[in-house]
């Protein structure tokens, strides 16, 4: 018993924070999958989601400012696939690759620039944010609350993309680009709805991590997206359940390395994992091999 | 066409000399604000910049003797970034500052000392308290207490005030004023027969809940973590949700309202070391609490500024004396040369609202008490607890 209360809080922590991190690798690996395009902004899309937050709910009640959260982050995600990729959809990958650092960049300075740089304090969602104890631990609600979501989340959307005309297309257009365009899918609907996903998952994801670390800063959603590019790596780029996975995996390992005590090395650990995983297995957990056609 | 030009050009001459009417002055004297007003330290060093303004606005010009100068103020950010401190340094030099108040963080101070000293320029650390800043450099001055004392008196507290026999201790990974504190205060928490077990966390963290559940698994009585008051407030809001139950101690940089929001209504303990308090109600420093809260409900940018409420910051009342001490310079110098400066500034001393200032050789500040104030989280104000010194 001893032993469970002793090390619960760290799993607890850590399967709170994996759940997090997966539903912001899931808009990475989508991104991935249909574009072949790593989408650096998608952290800082969830760092905007956490501001729109944060400003709204000072002017309007929780049950209006979040749901409008929700819309401004889908729509400045699809607002940034068109004016900044889009245009380049025929360019060379590496163009929209450094469109989407550009992007990164400048929605950060956009931040620092409208906040002045000072960390704000992120909204109070009642129940959410209510403290509840487990076993003689005591956690906020939320970091029960987040697996479960998330899991709800991916089901619905793996049921999306194999039982729908919209994920049937979005499939297509990731096994063949040219292709599904020749057979009359409209490409940049489908990129676009894409987009929207992902935005949305990183808003709701957004509402989860800062329930639980309130302190929202420009440079807050920095490192929890650079994790879940690095969960989306692990658990194979493009594949959904291998970003949810990884996710996972990244969440709870960095936990307990803080239990064991190395503290300080619980972010390296994340990043050597990235370097083990590309040269030893490139393809990640579930990922597919590449054939290159000749 | 030419007389109009002519006309346009006499009145463009003209036009500055009208302007300034009859408080004609000498000249100005610029005064660098080096600060951080982003960054982990950002909250900080908003609030110290806001003494100095409200010195300013009291006492915007410096009488010599051969008549009245304006001040001007000149502020660059630093970001709370040894790597961006010497770029905004150099600007202050670039802009003839006669001498720079600043900064909140002892690390930015000890990045931008040697641009300063290479330029003659006189630094008045404010609220800077890690050994490093003036030790080795000459033009390096400071007006708050150091660590040792400091870690000393935390350590005296723990033990006095909890009883505590062992310390968790919590830092910032490579941060100065972390480290530096955190090793003066196991340092004097040893001597009296404590325990401590110390952690790191990496920049950018924001969860803490993993080392506060280590804090109770060490069974520690006292958590000590001097961090940057963005961390602060994180620290104290996820100790406050996860409901531990062991008494957080910190020094200067958590006296900030985030901390105190962070901690209202819950059942945590939070005890901080400080330079002033608000409470003090002799002579020059309830002028000043009174005088700077009415200047802040005045001003809707300078309260937002200092955290959207008028509690006043220990950092602000000693920007106010730094400033003062800065004219009180110049006047003595009788001169807004660096190098003139430079002569006099330690044999200045000033009776500020923190206390009396005079410099040791070092050029630090001779103080030999701080404030301990504790977060009273029923009605969300700091609360005076005591004043300690080392001697005890």
């Amino acid at each position: 018993m001893d032993f469970i209360q002793a090390n619960l809080p760290y799993l607890l922590a850590g399967i709170s924070v994996g759940g997090q991190y997966a539903l912001i690798s899931i808009g990475y690996t989508m991104v991935y999958g249909i574009l072949r395009l790593i989408n650096f902004a998608h952290g800082d899309i969830f760092t905007v989601a956490a501001f729109f937050a944060v400003y709204l709910s000072a002017t309007m009640p929780l049950i209006v400012s979040l749901p409008l959260t929700v819309v401004l982050t889908v729509v400045l995600g699809f607002v940034v696939e068109r004016v900044a990729y889009a245009p380049l959809r025929e360019a060379p990958r590496m163009s929209i690759m450094i469109s989407a650092i550009g992007v990164s960049y400048l929605l950060q300075n956009l931040m620092w620039y409208i906040t002045g740089g000072l960390a704000k304090q992120y909204v109070t969602i009642p129940w959410i944010s209510s403290s509840v104890t487990l076993w003689g631990t005591t956690t906020k609600m939320v970091t029960l609350v987040t697996p479960v979501l998330t899991i709800i989340l991916v089901v619905v959307l793996v049921q999306l993309i194999n039982h729908t005309k919209i994920g049937m297309a979005m499939r297509a257009v990731s096994k063949d680009f040219e292709t599904a365009k020749l057979m009359g899918i409209k490409i940049d609907a489908v990129i676009s709805i894409t987009f929207v996903i992902g935005s949305f998952l990183a808003a709701v994801g957004s509402m989860l991590y800062f329930s639980n670390y309130t302190a929202v800063t420009p440079l807050a959603g920095a490192m929890p997206g650079l994790k879940a590019f690095v969960a989306a790596v692990f658990g194979g780029i493009g594949s959904i359940p291998g970003a949810v996975v990884g996710a996972f995996i990244i969440g709870i390992s960095e936990n307990l390395l803080k239990a064991v005590g190395l503290t300080a090395f619980s972010d390296a650990f994340t990043f050597a994992l990235l370097i083990f995983v590309l040269v030893f297995k490139p393809t990640g957990l579930f990922g597919e091999a590449t054939t290159d056609k000749v | 066409m030419k007389k109009l030009l002519a006309l346009a050009l006499v009145l463009a001459i003209c036009l500055p000399v009208l302007a300034m009417g009859e408080a004609a002055t000498k000249g100005t004297i610029i005064v660098g604000v080096y600060e951080p007003a982003s960054g982990a330290s950002g909250a900080g060093g908003k609030q110290e910049t806001l003494g100095v303004l409200y010195a300013h606005s009291l006492q915007p010009t410096v009488t010599l003797s051969d008549g009245v100068y304006d001040i001007k103020l000149v502020e660059v950010d630093n970001g709370s970034d040894p790597a961006k401190a010497p770029t905004a340094a150099q600007t202050l030099v670039s802009a003839d500052a006669a001498i720079v108040l600043g900064s909140y963080g002892s690390g930015v101070s000890m990045a931008a000392a040697d641009i300063f000293d290479a330029a003659g320029l006189v630094a008045v650390g404010i609220s800077c308290t890690n050994p490093g800043v003036t030790l080795g450099n000459p033009l390096y001055y400071r007006i708050c207490y150091l660590d040792p004392f400091q870690g000393t008196v935390l350590a005296n507290f723990a033990k006095d005030e909890y009883g505590a026999k062992k310390a968790y201790t919590l830092g910032q990974l490579g941060n100065d004023y972390d480290i530096g504190l955190i090793n003066y205060f196991t340092e004097a928490f040893k001597a009296a027969g404590g325990e401590v077990v110390g952690e790191t966390f990496p920049e950018g963290t924001s969860d803490f809940s993993a080392y506060l559940t280590k804090a109770a698994n060490e069974d520690a009585q006292v958590i000590f973590a001097p961090c940057s008051d963005l961390y602060a407030a994180q620290i104290v809001e996820q100790a406050a949700s996860s409901g531990v139950k062991i008494p957080l101690l910190a020094g200067d940089t958590w006296d900030i309202s985030s901390v105190v929001e962070a901690a209202k209504g819950s059942q945590v303990s939070v005890a901080v070391s400080t330079f002033f308090d608000e409470g003090d109600t002799t002579g020059a420093a309830a002028d000043f609490v009174t005088g700077y809260k009415a200047w802040l409900n005045a001003n809707a940018d300078m309260k937002a500024n200092n955290g959207g409420n008028d509690v006043i910051a220990a950092v602000s009342a000693l920007g106010f004396d730094g400033y003062n001490l800065a004219l009180e310079s110049i006047r003595k110098a009788d001169s807004g040369e660096r190098e003139d400066i430079a002569g006099v500034m330690a044999d200045v001393t000033w009776s500020g609202v923190t206390g009396m200032i005079e410099f040791d050789e070092n050029g630090d500040a001779k103080r030999d008490q701080a404030f301990i104030k504790k977060v009273d989280t029923q009605n969300a104000v700091w609360e005076f607890v005591k004043v300690q010194g080392i001697g005890q």
